[in-house]
This record gives C-alpha cells, sequence and structure tokens, in this order.
C-alpha cells in the first residue's frame, strides 16, 4: 500500500505545545515559525522555525492577549499585537535596549487588522482603513512612518515571497487590491475581481480570507480562489481558480481546477507541478505519519486528490505546511524521496505509470504510444533548458571570474529534470525486461525516445542505444537492428562497434556494420587492424593501414604473425617483403630492428624461401 | 474535335506506316511516334474518347481490333494477338477492356516515359546506324514447370508437365522437351549428384533449369539474340546467334524470381499440392505464370537482376525517426496490423519484413504496382488524371490496393494476400497498401483476419492525413539535403553499388524502372561486361579488383571488398589505368566515405 502513497508528511514533524486555554499558538508564514505563547508571554514563548532546530524560547510581559506575535526578518525584532489600535516592538539584537517600545496605527478610528515584516526593520500595518508602511529604529526605539494609503479593507493576505500583498474591499469582499512592497515603497498593483458564485443581495461579506490563497507556481504569483461546494447551490463540484497575477498588468483568470469531491478543502502546492488538494473532512484512524491514499488521476493539470486524515483543527499553510494546532505538530507535505529528487521521482512515477498504463491497454483502448511521446517531449525540452543553463554556467564560469559572475548561480535542478541516466536506470531497463508486454510496444517506446532526444537536439547516450541493440537481438529482430544502423539511428561510438562485432556470430552482417561504424569514428583504425587480423586478412589489414598513412609506424611483427598462421606461404612472402621494403625505405636497410622482435619470422622465411631471397641490404 | 487538333497529321500517319506488317503493332512505339506521350493528361483523354466508338467509357477488344483504322482509315486491323497484348497492357481489371480511368492509370501514354524513350534510342546506336540488318534481342522461348515424379511410367509423361508455356505447342512436343531436360539434369548428376546442369548452351538458345523444391523443376527457354543480315539476290537473310551474348548469371537470377513472386503470392508448390492436389496447382499456375510471363522483359534483364537488390531512400536521422514513430504508432492503434513497410519514391525505408520476403515484395512494388498506379497527385487538381477518389480534400491517401474508392457503396474489400516467412514455416498475409503523394506504407494482416470496410475506413481516416504529412516533410527534408549537398553535378562516371549484407543498391546507370522495361543509360555492351565481372567476383571468396578497357573506349572499373561490390563506367578515352584507378579511388572517398570500403 505504503509504496502507493507518492505524497508524504515530513517524517520529522516540527512539535510544540499544543494549543490550549493557557498556551496560544501562531505561525508566521513569512518566517515559517511557530510561536507557542504561554499565559500571554509571561510563563514563557516557544518560537521553532522550519529548518534550525534551535528553537528560541523567551518571556515577555503579560500585557494583555496576544493577537499576532511575528518576527522581522532574520529575527531581529519582534513584533507583537495586543490591541487593535497598536503594535508592540521588542529588540532581540544583541547589545540593543530590550524594552519594549509601542506604535499606534496612525488613522483615527481604524483598527489594526494584523502587520507583516517585509524587511528586518520594515513593518506594515494592515488596518480597516488602510495600511501603513514603517521603518523600525530599534537602537532609538522609534519607528518612522514611510508611506501610507487609504482605503478600506475587510481582510488582508500577504505573500512573503514576492512581498504582494492583497487587500479585500468593497462590501462583498471580492474586490482584490494588490499593493507590492519593495524597499520602503508601496506600489499598487492593478485591482481586480473574483468572480462570486452567487452575489448576495443585500450585498454582504462573502469572500472570506480562506477563500483565498497565493502562491508562486513556476515563479509566478497565482491568487488561488477555493471555490468550496456550497450545499445549497448546484455546483456540481468544489474548484479552485486560478488567478494570474503579473507584476505588470492586469490580473487573469487562468486555471480551474476542478476537484470532482464535495465539502471544504485547503490547498498546498508542492513543488510548481502538481497541485494538491485534500479534503480535511474525511478521517483516518491513524493520523499520524503517513496519511494518503493512492492516486487517483483526476482533471486536468494533473491534480490528484487525496483525502486527508484529521479533520478541521488541520491549518493549512501555503506552500506546503500544515499544522495541527491542536495536536501541537507542524508538517510539511513532501514527495516521497528526500527533497533533491523527489520531483524526480515523482516524474519518473509518472513515466511509469503512464508505461503500466499502456500494456493494461493492450487489448482494449488504443493510441497510449502518441502519450508517451508528449511525455517524453515535454520532459526532454525541461533536460534540454537544464542542459543549456549548465552549459552557458559552464562558459561563463570557463571565461572567468567577471563583474556579473556573482548574479551567475550554477543551475539547480530543482524543476523535473530527468536525464538520460534516470530515465534508463529508473523506467527504461526495467520496462524492457517486463514480462508480458510486447516486444514491438518496447521496441516502439525506446525509439520514441531516442526520436524525442533527438528532437530537442539531445546528445543520445550509448546505453540507451545498447538497450535498444539488446533488446531487437534478444527478440531475433536482426533485420530492423540492420536498418536502424543503415540509417545511423544509432549513433556511432567504439563501445557500440564492440557490441555489434560481438554479435557477429549469431548475426554475420554484424560485422560488415561495425567495420563501417569503426570506420566513421575516424579514431579507431588500430581497431579495425585488430578485426581484420583476426580475420585473416592480412592483405586487407596491410592495404588499409596504408590507405590512413600509419604503414611506417606500425607494429610488424602483428601482421606477420597473422601471416604465418594462415598458413599461406605466399601470403607470408608478400607481407614479409611489404616490410622490408617499408625498411629500406625508412632505413636504408630491410632488415628488422631488434626492437620489433621478428627474428622467428626472419627464421621462417629462411626456411621456406632459403636465405637468397631475403633482401639484402643495397649493395652500392 | 478531331484527332488531328490534338496530333498532327503526320505523326499520326508515320505511326502507322510503322506498323504495317502484321504483329509489329507495339502500342508503346506508337503512342511515341504519334506524339501522344508528350501531350497533357487532358488531351490524352480527348483522344480516348475519340477512339471509344459506342462511347461505352471503355474501350473494348473488339472495338481495339480496329484502333488503328480510328488513325488512319485505310489502316490494317490489330491481330488477335495484338489486340489482346494491348487491352492486357492496359487493362488493370482484367476485364478484357480498358476504361478511361484505366487507361489513365496505365503506363502506355504517361508523360514520364517522353525521356525515357529517347533515351533508350540515343543509346541504341546499333540499331539506328545499321538499318539493314535487322537486330534481335533475347526473348522467351518457353518455360514450364513438371515433375517427374507424377508420370514415372511410358505413356503417361503428359502427367508430369504443370505448366508450359506457350500453351498452343503440341502436346507430343511438350513431352519432348521436357524429357530433354530431365534427361540433361539426370545426365549432369552422374557426374555431381548435388548439383546438376544449371543451364545448357545451344546455338539458338539457352536452356535454364531450376529445382526450387523437390523434383519440381522450373525450365526457361531463352532465344540468344540474333542479327539478321539480308542478303542480295532474294536469298533469305543470314541469321547470326550472338550467343555469348547471354548471361547465365543474369537468366539463371530471372528465372529463381519467377519461382519467388509465385511464392510470395501463392506459397510453396507444396502448399498447393497439401491444399488441393496437382489440380490445384495446376490451376494457380496457370493463372500465376498466364499474366506473369508477359510481364517479363527479357531483353531489358541485367546485373540488377542478379543482385535483385533494394534501393533505400537517403534520408537524415530525425526524419527517419519520424516515420519510426508514424509506423510504431499505426501498428499500435491497429493492432491487427503485423508488419509495416515503407516506402518513398519507389525507395525503400522501412521494412518489418525480413530481408528475402522485403526483397521480393520490393521487386513487385517497384516493377509492377507502382507504376501501374501512376501518381495522380502530379496531374494537378483537376486533370482528368486526378481519379475521383480523391473526393477527400484532408489527404491525399489511397488504396493502391483493396477498394479504389472507399466511398462506393458496391466497393469490394479484397487484397492481395502474400505469403512470408516465419520461425516455423510460412503465413499468409493481405497485403495493404496505402499511398499518398511519392510515400506508400504497406500494411500487411494476418489472413485469417476478414478486411471489413470499418477496418479499411479506420485506416484511411489513421493513416491519410498523417501520411500526407509525413510525404511532405520528407520531400521538403529531401530537397533541403540536396540544396546542402550542391546542385546535382552530372558526374563523368557511372555506378552501380551493391552490398549482399542488407541488400543495398545504388545505380547511376539506370534510369526509373517501370512495369515493362528497364531503361539504362549505357550500351548494353557495357552491362554485359559488367555482368562479366560479377560472374568473376562470385567465383572467389576474397576482395578483387578488375580494371577493363571496353572496345567503345570506356573503362570499365569492378571492386569487391568484403560483402560490397561497385562498378564504375568511366568516359575518359584517354586516361590510362593509374589515372583511372585514382578516378575510383576519388568516387569512393565521395560517395561511399562513410562505409569501410577498402581501395
Amino acid at each position: 500500500m505504503s509504496e502507493e502513497h507518492y505524497l508524504e508528511l515530513s517524517e520529522n514533524p516540527l512539535q510544540f505545545e499544543h494549543a490550549s486555554s493557557v498556551n496560544n499558538v501562531f505561525f508566521d508564514e513569512a518566517n515559517k515559525q511557530v510561536f507557542a505563547v504561554r499565559s500571554g508571554g509571561a510563563t514563557g514563548v516557544v518560537v521553532k522555525g522550519p529548518d534550525d532546530k534551535n528553537s528560541i524560547a523567551f518571556r515577555m510581559d503579560d500585557k494583555g492577549e496576544v493577537k499576532c506575535i511575528k518576527f522581522s526578518i532574520g529575527n531581529k525584532i519582534l513584533a507583537v499585537q495586543r490591541t487593535s489600535k497598536s503594535v508592540d516592538f521588542i529588540n532581540f539584537i544583541p547589545d540593543y535596549p530590550h524594552m519594549e517600545f509601542s506604535q499606534e496605527c496612525k488613522m483615527k478610528n481604524a483598527s489594526v487588522l494584523g502587520f507583516c515584516w517585509t524587511n528586518w526593520n520594515e513593518i506594515v500595518f494592515i488596518t480597516d482603513q488602510g495600511i501603513e508602511l514603517y521603518q523600525v529604529f530599534p537602537d532609538k526605539r522609534s519607528v518612522k512612518l514611510l508611506k501610507s494609503q487609504s482605503l478600506s479593507v475587510n481582510w488582508y493576505q500577504y505573500c512573503p515571497e514576492t512581498a504582494v500583498l492583497l487587500l479585500s474591499t468593497s462590501m462583498q469582499g471580492n474586490v482584490l487590491q494588490p499593493f507590492a512592497i519593495r524597499n520602503g515603497t508601496l506600489s499598487k498593483m492593478t485591482k481586480f475581481e473574483i468572480e462570486l458564485p452567487v452575489v448576495p443581495k443585500p450585498a454582504k461579506l462573502s469572500l472570506s480570507e480562506r477563500d483565498i490563497a497565493m502562491a508562486t507556481i513556476y515563479g509566478q504569483l497565482y491568487v488561488m480562489y477555493l471555490k468550496h461546494h456550497s450545499r445549497s447551490a448546484n455546483s456540481p463540484s468544489a474548484e479552485v481558480v486560478l488567478y494570474h497575477l503579473p507584476r505588470e498588468g492586469a490580473c487573469k483568470k487562468s486555471h480551474v481546477l476542478k476537484l470532482n469531491t464535495t465539502g471544504k478543502f485547503a490547498l498546498n502546492i508542492v513543488d510548481n507541478l502538481t497541485s494538491l488538494i485534500y479534503d480535511i473532512h474525511l478521517r483516518e484512524p491513524d493520523c499520524a505519519l503517513n496519511t494518503h491514499q493512492p492516486v487517483l488521476p483526476a482533471r486536468s493539470i494533473h491534480p490528484y486528490r487525496i483525502p486527508l486524515t484529521d479533520s478541521s483543527s488541520w491549518s493549512v499553510f501555503q506552500p506546503n505546511i500544515i499544522i495541527s494546532a491542536s495536536e501541537g505538530y507542524l508538517w510539511y507535505l513532501q514527495g516521497k524521496l528526500p527533497p533533491t529528487v523527489n520531483l524526480l521521482h515523482d516524474k519518473g512515477k509518472l513515466m511509469d505509470f503512464l508505461l503500466r498504463r499502456s500494456d493494461f491497454l493492450e487489448g482494449g483502448e488504443k493510441g497510449s504510444l502518441p502519450v508517451v511521446a508528449t511525455v517524453f517531449d515535454k520532459l526532454n525540452q525541461v533536460y534540454k533548458e537544464h542542459l543549456e543553463a549548465e552549459h552557458t554556467y559552464t562558459l561563463v564560469m570557463e571565461s572567468g571570474p567577471s563583474r556579473n559572475s556573482a548574479a551567475q548561480k550554477r543551475p539547480v535542478r530543482t524543476q523535473a529534470v530527468i536525464d538520460q541516466s534516470d530515465m534508463y536506470t529508473h523506467v527504461l531497463s526495467s520496462f524492457t525486461e517486463r514480462k508480458g508486454v510486447s516486444h514491438k510496444f518496447i521496441i516502439a517506446v525506446l525509439m520514441e525516445y531516442i526520436r524525442s532526444l533527438n528532437q530537442s537536439q539531445i546528445t543520445v547516450q550509448h546505453y540507451l542505444y545498447e538497450l535498444v541493440i539488446k533488446t531487437l537481438v534478444q527478440h531475433n529482430r536482426f533485420y530492423m537492428l540492420h536498418q536502424f544502423l543503415q540509417y545511423h539511428v544509432l549513433s556511432d561510438s567504439k563501445p557500440l562497434a564492440c557490441l555489434l562485432l560481438s554479435l557477429e556470430s549469431t548475426y554475420p552482417p554484424a560485422h560488415q556494420l561495425s567495420l563501417d561504424m569503426l570506420k566513421r569514428l575516424s579514431t579507431a583504425n588500430d581497431e579495425i587492424v585488430e578485426v581484420l587480423l583476426s580475420k585473416q586478412q592480412v592483405l586487407g589489414a596491410l592495404r588499409f593501414i596504408r590507405s590512413v598513412g600509419s604503414h611506417d609506424n606500425v607494429s610488424a611483427r602483428k601482421f606477420l604473425d597473422a601471416a604465418q598462421q594462415t598458413g599461406d606461404h605466399m601470403l607470408f612472402y608478400t607481407v614479409f617483403r611489404s616490410f622490408q621494403q617499408r625498411n629500406q625505405r625508412l632505413r636504408g636497410n630491410p632488415s628488422f630492428n631488434p626492437g620489433e622482435h621478428c627474428e622467428e619470422h626472419v627464421v621462417h622465411f629462411k626456411q621456406l624461401f632459403g636465405e637468397q631471397s631475403l633482401m639484402k641490404a643495397a649493395t652500392v | 474535335m478531331s484527332l488531328t487538333s490534338i496530333l498532327s497529321a503526320e505523326a499520326i500517319e508515320s505511326a502507322v506506316k510503322d506498323c504495317q506488317e502484321p504483329n509489329s503493332f507495339n502500342y508503346k512505339s506508337f503512342f511515341q511516334l504519334c506524339g501522344l506521350t508528350s501531350k497533357t493528361p487532358q488531351e490524352v483523354k480527348d483522344v480516348f474518347q475519340l477512339l471509344d466508338e459506342d462511347n461505352s467509357g471503355y474501350i473494348e477488344e473488339a472495338e481495339l481490333k480496329f484502333f488503328l483504322q480510328r488513325f488512319v482509315p485505310g489502316a490494317r486491323a490489330l491481330t488477335d494477338a495484338e489486340a489482346k497484348t494491348f487491352v492486357s497492357a492496359a487493362d488493370d481489371d482484367s476485364d478484357g477492356r480498358i476504361g478511361a480511368e484505366g487507361h489513365a492509370n496505365q503506363a502506355p501514354w504517361r508523360c514520364r516515359q517522353r525521356s525515357q524513350v529517347k533515351l533508350m534510342l540515343m543509346v541504341s546506336p546499333r540499331m539506328a546506324a545499321v538499318t539493314q540488318e535487322k537486330q534481335y534481342t533475347p526473348s522467351l522461348l518457353s518455360f514450364f514447370v513438371y515433375n517427374p515424379s507424377f508420370g514415372p511410367r511410358e505413356g503417361e509423361e503428359e502427367k508430369k508437365i504443370l505448366f508450359y508455356h506457350p500453351r498452343e505447342v503440341e502436346k507430343n512436343e511438350k513431352i519432348r522437351n521436357v524429357g530433354l531436360c530431365e534427361a540433361i539434369v539426370q545426365f549432369t548428376r552422374t557426374f555431381c549428384p548435388s548439383k546438376p546442369a544449371k543451364s545448357l548452351h545451344t546455338q539458338k538458345n539457352r536452356q535454364f533449369f531450376f529445382e526450387p523444391e523437390d523434383n519440381f523443376w522450373i525450365v526457361m527457354i531463352v532465344r540468344n539474340p540474333m542479327v539478321e543480315k539480308p542478303n542480295k539476290d532474294g536469298k533469305p537473310p543470314t541469321v547470326e546467334y550472338q550467343e555469348e551474348e547471354v548471361l547465365d548469371t543474369v537468366y539463371g537470377a530471372v528465372l529463381r524470381q519467377c519461382y519467388s513472386m509465385y511464392k510470395l503470392f501463392n506459397g510453396t508448390f507444396g502448399r498447393a499440392m497439401e491444399a488441393g492436389g496437382v489440380e490445384l496447382l495446376v490451376q494457380k499456375l496457370e493463372k500465376f505464370f498466364y499474366r506473369y510471363l508477359q510481364t517479363l522483359h527479357l531483353q531489358s534483364c541485367d546485373l540488377l537482376d542478379v543482385f535483385g537488390g533494394i534501393s533505400f531512400f537517403p534520408l537524415d536521422k530525425m526524419t527517419y525517426l519520424k516515420i519510426q514513430s508514424f509506423v510504431n504508432r499505426v501498428e499500435e492503434s491497429l493492432s491487427l496490423i503485423k508488419y509495416t513497410a515503407f516506402l518513398y519514391n519507389d525507395q525503400l525505408i522501412w521494412s518489418g519484413l525480413e530481408q528475402d520476403d522485403m526483397r521480393i515484395l520490393y521487386k513487385y512494388l517497384t516493377t509492377s504496382l507502382f507504376p501501374r498506379h501512376s501518381e495522380p497527385e502530379l496531374a494537378g487538381r483537376d486533370s482528368a488524371l486526378r481519379p475521383e477518389v480523391a473526393g477527400n480534400l484532408l489527404h491525399y491517401g489511397r488504396f493502391l490496393t483493396g477498394p479504389a474508392n472507399l466511398k462506393d457503396p458496391e466497393a469490394k474489400f479484397r487484397f492481395p494476400k502474400i505469403f512470408v516467412h516465419t520461425e516455423d514455416g510460412y503465413e499468409e498475409l493481405h497485403l495493404i497498401v496505402y499511398k499518398a503523394m511519392s510515400a506508400a506504407a504497406c500494411f500487411m494482416i494476418s489472413a485469417s483476419v476478414e478486411l471489413t470496410r470499418d477496418l479499411c475506413e479506420r485506416l484511411d481516416a489513421l493513416v491519410g492525413p498523417q501520411l500526407t504529412l509525413l510525404a511532405s516533410d520528407i520531400c521538403e527534408q529531401f530537397t533541403l539535403n540536396r540544396r546542402i549537398s550542391g546542385p546535382d553535378k552530372e558526374p563523368q562516371f557511372k555506378f552501380i553499388y551493391f552490398n549482399h549484407m542488407n541488400l543495398a543498391e545504388k545505380s547511376t546507370i539506370h534510369m526509373r524502372k517501370t512495369a515493362s522495361v528497364s531503361l539504362t543509360s549505357v550500351h548494353p555492351d557495357l552491362m554485359k561486361i559488367l555482368g562479366d565481372i560479377n560472374c568473376d567476383f562470385a567465383r572467389v571468396d576474397e576482395d578483387e579488383e578488375v580494371i577493363v578497357k571496353a572496345m567503345t573506349d570506356y573503362w570499365v572499373v569492378g571492386k569487391k571488398s568484403d560483402q560490397r561490390e561497385l562498378y564504375v563506367i568511366l568516359n575518359q578515352k584517354n586516361a590510362n589505368l593509374i589515372e583511372v584507378n585514382e578516378e575510383v579511388k576519388r568516387l569512393c572517398a565521395t560517395q561511399f566515405n562513410n562505409i569501410f570500403f577498402l581501395d
């Protein structure tokens, strides 16, 4: 069962004291920190981050119930909101005074909905009447207003990666006004409206912050509208509507993910590719760690539905965090394998999944090959982009550190890059051995992969060719093999030529194919000579070595040995004389150098043809 | 409209005059002479309509007898034999009449032929120069199949004979001839039991013996070429037989090919015997060879028949892989298809069949099926040559075997059946040949499956658009490659290349092959030299090289390296041996630099 699960919660969940009457739990999405505040901070605050195991623990005075608590970036300053009017700050920089200081919102009668740190010392307050951007000076214990904007706000969402603040305005709350906050400036982006399924009359707030999430997918900011199924309406099923929010220009509705489920749900993003949806209403008895259900292929952009466990006390944060406050756990949702390869494997499995499907389809449904082809093409497109990025990087590195070298980062394989060796080891090699799949289909898939690589102009590695050859040979499809080689579909390489040579006993033409390949490589003249000599084609070898112009530095012994072995005296004579002539030309003397170790051949020659037949040194 | 508005009166006259003698009518030379071969398809169609006396849309055999008179009122009628040959050449559905469409699709008056015939005239100086002498090319005298074990007793000899061409020969003569062959084979067996005589040379003819299956013998008797020299004083002309002109290897290969072709469509003799005894075998032989022998053109057989090679279409890797992908997809979605072969421009690109089967199928496709179905695509959209089949505007695909028009409610879904080797014996397959523009795909489906309209429609819908696209892709790629490699310069040399390992052949000597003739651009004497060199090569296993200076000042070079053979004809009369050798080396370096071919 567990192998079928492709998603899991991280193995070591972050543990914290669960929420209770004396313990409040907060989560800061920007720093991904969990705050456990006991008794308003008087009996201690424990902060746990995602990566750093070291938690921060401190005490602060209990000045009332804490509504919101967040560290600035880098844990420099702690901001605590206790009233609806003001936010208090505490320095966490060593050597700075630890005294709290406080800031009230500027607008009169406004109440602070919350705040977000946008830098180590910049904070934005969101009030029901607008937003205010402040700079905090911890040394002076003072706060300076940088910018403010007034508009009525229902609620807000903040995306730390892109520093975009999304405000809900209007009566129904469905007019969203995004702001980009950068370097102490507030820039208003184009506002947009979410289409509501039902327009309530009279107008009332009908879009809540729970319905909206922001996430970056493929480096683009999306606003996701979680359209929950409402039992009253006739909407067939829940869906997620993605609005693409570009830096410039208007926001566009770009994708709809159909869920085909009903009930409430939350949404996570695990690495750009997959949107994961769980129905947090379904219960599963054992909610400890691995809480997955088999993969179900769903609609459109491969969303998979995972009915999850333990109910409503779960909070889901972007991009992939699940918190159970009541139990005191924080999990990361992740793919099955360790983070670096998790996607890769994920994709590999997808491939596998498709391939497995195809033999299911053997009898009935048809046309899985085009699907496989499309998948290959997509994979290889990404692979090619990665290769190119790597290539540029190498080029830049080789050209020496230049001015902009700092900007050049080594391309990381974050995206689903699946190279040939992954494909070979994880998918193709096991696929070719799978029983019950027709060899025709196996070969078709292999050729399809090679075609796809070629189409992306990626050099195909020889082990893929070897796999093709192996498969063809196994099924006695020699003629097919011959045709592939004839059209140079299987590119030349020494390993391949050697493999062909080894096939000669079962398929004689392989000999010719192999020689042709060696010839084309043009770096394999020695191998050609060896092959010819082993076939006792001594004259052929001699002619060949002459035609490529390395007659002068070839080992005479090798040829003489081969000639002697044939038992053909005339052949031996010819070869012997040919080398004597060579010696004459090179050194002015027909005899062999001692280093050439041809003494026994000289003796043999004398025995056969007599002393007088030996070519004598020119008697000038 | 009259004929003379299309064809010139002079041309018609000379054409009719040319065949004044009974039995001298040859539609090819006739159409050539009257100028029809150079007319547009529409004009050809008009001529056809004028000839179709009763406007039936068909020219019947009876009408055809007065064919010449439709051109010139006083001309003679065609003999029965001439009319028959004419009909059988143009009539593809063997209903004894020529239809407008049948005609249009047929070889006789295609425009393409024009240049070829001209070439033929150009290269046959002997015929043109010596007007007084009459040259006869080798021709088929008789062809028979017998099995000695069927009539071992005296008086039962007739039973041995399974097929005899020509049919008209008197029974006793048949028996005599068969007996003679039997005797010769038996006699030579006493010297070498395993290798009895393969051929018998006589002054007037040459006989070839072939035993394809145990006790089944096929014999072909070829009349030697001869020259008839007229004598003065009204004496009968002297006939000189040129018995040395005939090459054993060439006609031996032709004979074997006859059997292979029979086997491709009928399976072995043994199979027919098992299925229906001698009676069925006799029937099958009669049915097959009666038509096949008419297509045998012994005068144009040469070295290429010995090789029986396959010409491969040169293609870059990517396009090749696309074709692979296409074939795999079709085979996957129509799993009935067992094998697929892919050809372009009558050249092979992919074969799922084994080599030997492909070799003979290739021969059939390129010399019989394809030439019969000229390319209506080339004829333009509204030309008469374009059959109505192309009602489908989305693609150019059409069936070359089976239904001519899918939309025709009475279309028959019958495909030729072929036999191919398997690990254990033979299997029978339907042969579906589907073509779009210059790309042809052959799909082979087990004969046990009944092919239905539904299947054909599915195939058409699936393959048609893809194949059309692929064909234009290949065409584009091909012209692109050609442009890169530079314009085709007329090379100084002509060559034939053959590789025994993959049967690849390449010839710059032969023009495009048609159903009837393969035309060469060199003198027959040179072809003979090539054949001789080939015989020499066949004798030994080792690599060899032969350089010959022909009487006509041409140099002929033959090279054999491993399993490859290369024959080059150089037209450099002042070159010496060394220069010729250099020239050939250069040719190898440019044309064959990617194979291991020893200098």
